[in-house]
């Protein structure tokens, strides 16, 4: 498999994996929280336990989430590193200094507890 | 062991003794450790033997060293880790935080490099310090291996509005 291929496959699944409110919302508590168990993270769910366990398979293929075994304790976390790629494919060069204007400016008037669903 | 506070997990196209050699050779890492909020490539430098120092070097030429610490283990081509302290603080060991590098080949020719910051809780500023940074050198290090270009030195200057 060429680069170019196996590289869009690993994008393909990093958007599939974020086009769900419910894995979205696990990574903001990984962001908030990290290296937390299955357990934890259940708590701050609205769904079961086995709900919880594919949405982070489906995030830990996508290496959104990576794990740490401590023990017998399987510890999440947050793994930045894809979101960046896609930071600095799009985003990085020329339009990082406008962005965080609008930015705070939408945090401004909305709260910055918006757009988390 | 205390849980890490970062984890950072890339996937690279490279083989694994090509990647140990880009974190410990200065010449090669030059061309990658880039730092987002400085201009200027670092250098980790050591002789790498378990116990000896390691220092996070300026290369510029200005010799400014930035972050200090010691080698803890060194298994090539498969896990370095370090300690990672400020140059102040070298004496004062609880606030040195803990970073290892593992590396395990993948499936497709590719390489997963795993980067571990811990107990960096122990030195508030080093965390708000690392954690913007840790993505951009990682990418910068993919890039390197992957293409052997040379990345530029510093952020292009923002285009006028």
């Amino acid at each position: 498999m060429s680069s170019s291929t196996r590289h869009s496959l690993n994008i393909d699944k990093v958007f599939k994996a974020l086009a769900d409110p419910g894995r979205r919302h696990l990574l903001d508590l990984l962001h908030r929280k990290s290296g937390q168990t299955l357990g934890a993270l259940c708590e701050g769910m609205d769904m079961s336990r086995q709900a919880v366990t594919q949405h982070l398979q489906q995030l830990e293929d996508a290496n959104l989430v990576a794990i740490v075994w401590q023990g017998r304790e399987k510890l999440h976390y947050m793994n930045p590193v894809p979101l960046h790629e896609i930071y600095v494919r799009w985003i990085e060069k020329f339009e990082r200094n406008r962005l965080d204007v609008l930015h705070d400016l939408k945090m401004k008037l909305e709260g910055d507890d918006n757009d988390k669903t | 062991m205390t849980k890490p506070s970062f984890v950072y997990v890339t996937y690279i196209a490279t083989t694994p003794e090509k990647l140990w050699q880009a974190l410990v050779d200065k010449d090669l890492m030059r061309e990658w450790w880039v730092d987002p909020n400085a201009g200027c490539a670092r250098v980790n430098v050591s002789d790498w033997k378990p116990g000896s120092g390691w220092e996070h070097q300026r290369a510029d030429g200005s010799g400014i060293v930035d972050i200090v610490g010691k080698v803890v283990e060194t298994t090539p081509p498969r896990r370095l880790a370090l300690t990672w302290a400020r140059p102040n603080d070298v004496d004062d060991e609880s606030k040195h935080s803990r970073v290892s590098f593992d590396i395990e080949p993948y499936s497709d020719g590719l390489v997963r490099l795993t980067v571990t910051h811990a107990d960096l809780e122990r030195d508030p500023k080093m965390l708000d310090g690392i954690s913007g940074g840790w993505p951009t050198v990682l990418s910068n290090l993919k890039t390197f291996l992957e293409t052997g270009r040379a990345l530029p030195r510093s952020r292009p200057a923002p285009q006028e509005a």
